[in-house]
């Protein structure tokens, strides 16, 4: 290692000797360093996951632009919409096509656990608004009472999940009523509920009597073949120019509502603030090594200054010791990140991992951040005078 | 003595510490040439000013008043990167070694070699190895500071100033932790690199055996330089 940074560096590796010379200091900061990682990727895998978990109800559709009230900050929130919008949309000579998306939330009552479905209700006669998981096992929901149950949805056993089949429907009571899952679709558990469920709008109705297909809560819109959604929702805006409405493009609608949960939320705030203060954590614990190894070599740093080393010789000292633990410390801290998210995953169902590009993030910052530590460390070097020396 | 010759040559040097009523001039009017190769013994009673004359000499504190000029170049006004660049000719040996506890006997020396730019890894490695043999340490390569004797240390530290081969060598009793053979070898060494290589030697000492071989000898007293004897004659 001394030789390869020697090759690196062009010089003696003084940072990395001091660094190995006090091993228990060393190995100190390394658990610091890991740990400061391992708090910013347990936070940043659960933002990670709410921005998943947050998006994936928009997988489960196709559609290019929709019409929500101007409340809707979520797509299971807010009021509901005049079903007229849509007529007046199909107006435009882009829109090809529009279907009204009622959502509720559903209790489920299974025994030792309730949990709670966000439940949507569609036309099933208007397969092109569905992903194409889901447009397979449409026709189903053409009986009334029947349901495609999300096969991940938390409280679900696994292979209770598996037996559902159309020959082996899996009936349940809700609201009142009794639905029949005949067919599955991948969901999974979010922060706002434990799964999906999708059925008819006739179905919807049937489970919430006090709702109406003519007041839906979005208006999905489809475009002819390359249309430009925001032009159109532009247009649609002047068109019906209702202060109560959004119209938004389907992209665009995605990216709101993740900001509106990593931004407005408690949760997303509360992640937010757990990345930045493992960051601080990290920057504190790598500084106060460097700043504690800068003190004990003053002497020897006041020598070299005598010598005729700059202020950059000392700074890259510093930066390469900082760099040394920024990489070090890595590398438990994304094995430890990794196993604290895997086992979180199996305990909540919530998709918590590490991905390549947030393990290269969290990489880039700790270098980075470690590296600004070491240069506010070196500001104690001013005190190194070598006239002290004699 | 001719200009050219003198490595070091102060006029009217005046020296103070401290500011308002608390301030205390260290140094009077010194006035000061030192040839080039000469070794040059400093001695004076403690506080009579000699390390404050080094440090002056040895470009680590700013002239307040008067002149310095050190290998040719004036020291009062001389920016920070100067006198950084300068003291890159300079090899000091302090009173205390100083070594970096982290690194082995021949990479605090090496640390001498590095200073000055890029240098070949070989020949830097052999050339402090050859300096450490000079002064008796070829055994004690890859020992580090804390496996080493205190004269061992203070070889070392004498090794780092030397093996960059220095025009100036500013040392502060660099032979208090070494017994007589072993300082009496390092006097030859400094005094042999002032011959063949015209290194000049200033030294604060005050073992008498070491002021009988040097070339010149000057005396300090309350900041006031007081005897120059020159004992070339």
């Amino acid at each position: 290692m001394s030789r390869l940074l020697e090759r690196l560096l062009g010089r003696l590796p003084i940072g990395w000797l001091q660094l190995i010379h006090q091993r228990g200091r060393f190995a100190a900061a390394l658990s610091g360093v890991a740990f400061a990682n391992v708090l910013v990727f347990v936070q940043l895998g659960l933002m990670n996951s709410m921005g998943t978990s947050t998006l994936r109800p928009y997988e489960f559709f196709q559609a290019d632009i929709v019409i929500s009230a101007a409340d809707a900050n979520t797509l299971v929130e807010g009021g509901n919409v005049a079903r007229q919008w849509m007529l007046q949309a199909l107006a435009d000579p882009d829109v090809v096509g529009g279907m009204g998306l009622l959502v509720a939330n559903v209790p489920w009552d299974r025994g030792e656990t309730d949990i709670s479905l966000t439940t949507f209700g569609i036309d099933p006669f208007r397969p092109q608004f569905l992903a194409p998981e889901i447009t397979a096992d449409i026709d189903v929901l053409q009986v009334q009472g029947a349901a495609i149950i999300d096969r991940m949805a938390r409280g679900l056993p696994q292979e209770e999940a598996a037996a559902i089949r159309r020959q082996t429907p899996m009936a349940f009571e809700t609201q009142g009523g009794t639905l029949t899952a005949y067919a599955t679709f991948a969901g999974g558990g979010g922060f706002g509920g434990d799964g999906y469920l999708l059925v008819s709008d006739q179905t919807f109705l049937s489970l919430f009597p006090a709702r109406s297909s003519g007041a839906p809560d979005h208006i999905l819109l489809r475009l002819r073949s390359g249309a430009d959604p925001n032009a159109v929702a532009a247009r649609l805006r002047e068109l019906i120019a209702d202060p109560t409405l959004r119209i938004r493009s389907y992209a665009d609608a995605m990216a709101q509502e993740l900001r509106f949960q990593q931004t407005q939320r408690p949760t997303g705030v509360i992640f937010g603030f757990g990345v930045l203060i493992g960051v601080l954590v990290g920057i504190v614990i790598v500084y106060q090594v460097l700043s504690a190894d800068v003190a004990d070599h003053m002497r020897e740093y006041a020598t070299f200054k005598a010598m005729g080393y700059g202020q950059g010789f000392f700074l890259g000292v510093v930066v390469e010791e900082a760099v040394i633990l920024g990489v070090f410390g890595f590398v438990p801290g994304v094995i430890a990140g990794w196993g604290i998210l895997t086992l979180m995953a199996m305990v909540t169902t919530l998709p918590l991992y590490i991905s390549f590009g947030m393990a290269l993030t969290v990489f880039v910052g700790t270098v980075f951040f470690s590296a600004l530590s070491g240069m506010i460390a070196t500001r104690k070097l001013a005190a190194a005078d070598p006239a002290d020396l004699f | 003595m001719a200009e050219r010759d003198a490595s070091i040559q102060a006029t009217a040097l005046n020296h103070w510490f401290g500011t308002g009523e608390a301030r205390k001039q260290a140094l009077f009017d010194i006035d000061l040439r030192v040839a080039r190769g000469s070794f040059t013994v400093l001695v004076g009673a403690s506080g009579s000013g000699k390390t404050t004359l080094l440090t002056l000499l040895g470009c680590l504190r700013e002239i307040q008043d008067g002149s310095v000029i050190l290998l040719g170049q004036e020291l009062r006004h001389a920016t920070k990167a100067q006198n950084v660049r300068l003291r890159r000719r300079l090899g000091f040996i302090f009173q205390a070694h100083n070594l970096h506890e982290s690194l082995t006997a021949q990479q605090n020396v090496l640390m001498g070699l590095q200073v000055k730019g890029h240098i070949d890894k070989a020949a830097s490695d052999r050339a402090a190895a050859h300096v450490l043999g000079l002064l008796g340490l070829a055994d004690r390569l890859d020992y580090l500071p804390a496996n080493l004797s205190g004269g061992q240390k203070q070889r070392v530290a004498i090794g780092r100033a030397l093996v960059g081969n220095p025009d100036v060598v500013l040392a502060d009793e660099p032979t208090a932790a070494l017994d007589w053979d072993t300082a009496a070898n390092v006097v030859d060494l400094l005094k042999r690199l002032g011959q063949t290589r015209g290194t000049t030697t200033m030294m604060v000492t005050h073992d008498n055996r070491i002021l009988d071989r040097a070339d010149r000898i000057l005396t300090l007293e309350d900041g006031r330089l007081i005897g120059d004897e020159d004992r070339r004659a």
